[in-house]
């Protein structure tokens, strides 16, 4: 009980320093004194110790199963597992909310005392903005999405937790998410301030740099695990579904993708001003809308929070507000490319900028995707899908000519380049690819012609890359571009497995029941026998699938039916048997009235590879940020 | 003077956004099939609960100044929520119920109404599913309203309340 | 033969070699796109998977019905089976879809009037932007 008090005043007091932190930054540049008080420090640690306060104090309730919190009551269950009631913390709006804020003190902070060498008046600028942000997700919070909101009388169990989300993935995820999110307030409140201060300059591009670079990261991998736990846990076999919450956690990606490629050509070659600020803007502003769709109910999804409009408009007003803020400033002081530079067709900047344009070709592709339905819907009554089918046919013609410019990009050099060579590596690259592709293609055999295209583009990235790589061992290099290496080597696997899974993967669905077996390619399967089990929250039947390759014995597949408790679902948990090279899927449904059981069986080669290569891409970025890879070959 | 025009342009595209956002807030993000109201009753013609009464088709729409079809199954909990709905319904004058048992085992089906009442004038059998689709229904329970002339008046997804009730009752006083 | 082709290249000039260059990148571009379209359903195999992952289970939360094993999900699998095996062709399940339960059905928009913003204004934003950026380009090199 005491816990509830505890976190709701920490919140509201937290709020009253914001304020304060805000009025003290406003007087500070009216009085034109450039030395930051020390009153902003003291004030941010304490508003970030009241928000960690304040979220701990809501893990607690929630361990303790203190049902006096609605949100508790709501969202767990004491039969739940520690770790899942732990997690349950934030599987829901108003604690997910805290942990943004948490994130969001914490960056606050740590920029505060983290940036040097820039000036005073730039930093409380972006303190003032950062500020104005933490104030309207506090008040967000507070007035209209309060987790800690008591019940009285309270009662004796709670609601529980619904069972798809008891997964591990899941639970790092929103927070790997939210660092993403978060980081990009940070460049955001920056863009600003930096406008404001004439600060757009490579200094700027600096020390913003590292800034980008981690949130970046972060989102990365918290998409990773958003498609690692769509795969395991949603018992479809696949990872991707241009579900309109998993645009909105891409969209900014792109963004900001784009981003760190222009900020890498501010700081190198003081160039490209203006849109390196439109992006930073573009990239939270995406982050923002991305909120807005998921947790104010405008959207049909497997993801949305469950909620009520009236926060929704919170959400919107308070996205337009910054939006108009954003574009007022920029207009007013719009960074002139005075000492602009100049560069050639085949120039890095060159590649950068058409690195930019296809990004934002992908972005503006899934933007509209994602809201047209609800355009139309208000503007003409008709009520419209977009789903897979759209986004693979808008995007996936554009990837290989994207993967190749991607290859020769970065070999050009900033300003010009040295044409013969270039020439010459591409017919020597092209050749290898050529041959490899066609070994490939023998030994797969059925492939698809759009498939071929990609299998090209993607295979001739991969080896730019790795004789690049093999030339800096020889050379004995001490110094290359690790991140851009790494990150880019990973871009290229991920296509390279994602197509080659498309194509090489197989499923076979049926009906069945115990003693049978069936066959899929040199596969069998044979279906010994059921077994009932109970856990703590859920019952199951589990079904037991014999799997042999040819002769040899591959193991088990464990395909579940679980009758969760609280709240009663029935869910199929998949049994995934993972290798290195290929997956089986396997997930059953029982028919109603029968013995048999309705089994759906898939062969899923180099899943794994997916997995790992979106891991190179986010290793390539946290490379990026040290110091030693500035340095180019 | 080029800066203030695309600043105005940007400022009216972020107004539209908004205000078409603010619209989609207060849209109801369900699906709830409203284009078949108003579309001609597809043709169909199924078995029956009871054989001796033959058939259920457009012929049993075409007698009756109004119909209701109403999709429903033993083993469905909101159908057993609505059925007193349909009971009171079933009583009056120029309305006549038409049940589609849907997916369900005869007896169980029997056993239902003799339990809770039985207000339809015929069941037709739907025990594959490809009937209720061809109807254009999706779920247990659907009701329809039809007139004479095998046009859709209205469409429920979902258990019948109470002003589902007072709709239907004043739509056919018309 | 490699060295004559080089030298051709450096000959005519890196002004043309752009020209060239943009002009191969555009047919590239279109003949993608035209293979991506075509291509689309190949695989008689797959045409029902695929005519399955574009339309939305109406019971679930965003999957297909090759995705789901609702009720309505398998219902609409054996359905539309039948009318394929009956000769019907992929327009035609769409169409009988439309007509029952709304243009929300189905995944991939219609190509009409009331989708052209959809469809056209991602590739119409790609060209416009490629212009600017060859001219703005352009303007900034090295004279």
């Amino acid at each position: 009980m005491i816990f509830g008090k505890i976190g709701y005043f920490s919140l509201l007091f937290s709020l009253i320093f914001s304020f304060l932190i805000l009025f003290i930054v406003i007087k500070n540049l009216k009085n034109k004194n450039s030395e930051i008080k020390q009153n902003v420090y003291y004030f941010s640690f304490l508003q970030l110790l009241l928000v960690v306060l304040s979220f701990l104090c809501l893990v607690l309730s929630f361990v303790k199963s203190n049902f006096s919190l609605v949100s508790v009551y709501e969202n767990s269950h004491t039969d739940k597992p520690l770790f899942y009631k732990i997690a349950g913390t934030w599987g829901n709006h108003e604690g997910s909310l805290l942990l943004w804020l948490v994130v969001l003190v914490i960056f606050s902070f740590l920029f505060l005392i983290k940036t040097k060498n820039v000036p005073n008046t730039y930093k409380l600028h972006t303190i003032g903005f950062q500020n104005i942000i933490i104030i309207g997700f506090l008040s967000f919070s507070i007035f209209t999405s309060n987790p800690f909101v008591e019940l009285l009388p309270t009662p004796e169990q709670g609601l529980g937790l619904n069972p798809i989300l008891q997964d591990p993935a899941l639970a790092i995820h929103p927070p790997t998410l939210y660092i993403g999110y978060v980081g990009s307030s940070i460049f955001f409140s920056s863009a600003l301030a930096a406008m404001m201060n004439r600060f757009v300059s490579k200094e700027w591009a600096r020390s913003i740099k590292p800034w980008i670079f981690v949130p970046w990261v972060f989102l990365t991998i918290g998409i990773l695990l958003g498609a690692v736990w769509a795969y395991y846990e949603l018992g479809w076999g696949g990872f991707w579904f241009w579900d309109p919450v998993e645009n909105a956690s891409l969209l900014p990606w792109l963004a900001s993708t784009a981003l760190l490629h222009s900020i890498v050509v501010l700081e190198k070659r003081n160039t490209f001003h203006s849109w390196t600020i439109i992006l930073a803007i573009i990239t939270f502003t995406l982050s923002m809308t991305g909120t807005f769709m998921v947790r104010s109910g405008i959207l049909n999804s497997v993801h949305t929070f469950a909620n009520d409009p009236s926060r929704g408009l919170f959400i919107l007003v308070f996205l337009i507000s910054l939006s108009l803020l954003s574009l007022i400033i920029f207009f007013l002081f719009r960074p002139s490319n005075v000492a602009f530079k100049y560069f050639n067709f085949f120039s890095k900047e060159t590649s950068i900028i058409v690195n930019n344009w296809f990004m934002m070709f992908f972005l503006i592709s899934i933007l509209i995707g994602t809201v047209y339905p609800i355009f139309l819907e208000v503007i003409n009554g008709s009520k419209i899908s977009v789903g897979a089918p759209f986004y693979n046919f808008i995007i996936i013609p554009f990837v290989a000519p994207f993967l190749i410019f991607m290859t020769f990009g970065p070999k050009l050099g900033w300003i010009q380049s040295d044409f013969k060579k270039l020439i010459r590596e591409i017919i020597y690259l092209t050749i290898l690819t050529f041959l490899t592709l066609l070994v490939i293609i023998y030994v797969i055999g059925n492939i698809k012609i759009t498939s071929v295209l990609i299998l090209f583009t993607s295979l001739l990235l991969l080896y730019s890359l790795i004789i690049d790589v093999l030339i800096i061992f020889i050379k004995g290099n001490k110094s290359f571009q690790a991140g851009r290496l790494i990150s880019h080597l990973g871009f290229g696997l991920l296509v390279l497995s994602i197509a080659l899974n498309a194509n090489l993967s197989v499923e076979k669905n049926l009906n069945i029941k115990v003693g049978e077996h069936f066959e899929v390619d040199k596969y069998k399967l044979f279906f010994e026998n059921l077994i009932g089990k109970t856990e703590a929250n859920y019952d199951a039947i589990v079904g037991n699938f014999h799997l042999l390759d040819g002769n040899k014995d591959i193991g088990y597949l464990k395909p579940e039916i679980r009758v969760y408790h609280q709240p009663p679902t029935v869910t199929s948990e998949a049994s995934i048997k993972s290798g290195v090279f290929r997956d089986f899927y396997i997930t059953m449904t029982n028919i109603k009235e029968s013995d048999y059981f309705n089994i759906r069986f898939q062969y899923k080669p180099f899943m794994n590879f997916i997995w790992f290569s979106a891991l190179l891409i986010a290793l390539g970025g946290l490379l990026s940020i040290f110091k030693k890879d500035k340095i180019q070959l | 003077m080029r800066k203030k025009i695309i600043f105005l342009i940007n400022f009216f595209i972020l107004i539209f956004v908004a205000i078409v956002f603010y619209k989609g807030l207060k849209l109801d993000a369900k699906y709830s099939t409203e284009d078949l109201v108003g579309q001609t009753l597809v043709n169909f013609s199924t078995t029956t609960l009871n054989n001796s009464s033959g058939k259920l088709s457009n012929i049993d729409i075409k007698n009756n100044k109004y119909s209701i079809i109403n999709v429903w199954a033993s083993w469905c909990g909101p159908c057993r929520l609505e059925h007193p709905i349909i009971l009171r319904l079933s009583r009056h004058k120029d309305l006549n119920i038409f049940g589609i048992n849907y997916k369900d085992k005869k007896k169980n089906a029997i056993s239902f109404l003799n339990k809770f009442g039985n207000p339809y004038k015929k069941i037709g059998l739907d025990l594959t599913g490809f009937l209720s689709v061809d109807l254009g229904f999706f779920g247990v329970p659907e009701t329809i309203l039809i007139n004479k002339n095998e046009k859709i008046l209205l469409k429920y997804v979902g258990p019948l309340n109470e002003n589902d009730y007072n709709k239907i009752v004043s739509r056919i006083r018309e | 033969m490699k060295m004559t082709i080089t030298k051709l290249f450096l000959e005519l000039g890196s002004e043309i070699m752009q020209q060239i260059f943009k002009f191969l990148f555009q047919i590239f571009f279109i003949l993608s796109l035209y293979v991506a379209q075509v291509t689309a359903d190949e695989a008689d195999g797959t045409k029902l998977s695929n005519i399955y992952k574009n339309i939305r289970c109406l019971i679930c939360q965003g999957q297909s019905i090759e995705d789901s094993n609702s009720d309505f999900a398998v219902n609409l699998r054996m359905i539309i089976k039948d009318k394929i095996e009956d000769g019907l062709d992929e327009k035609d399940v769409y169409k009988f879809l439309r007509e029952k339960y709304g243009d929300w059905i189905l995944f991939k928009p219609s190509f009409e009037l009331k989708n052209i913003f959809l469809w056209l204004f991602p590739y119409a934003a790609f060209i416009l932007a490629g212009f600017y950026l060859f001219f703005l380009v352009k303007k900034n090199r090295m004279q």
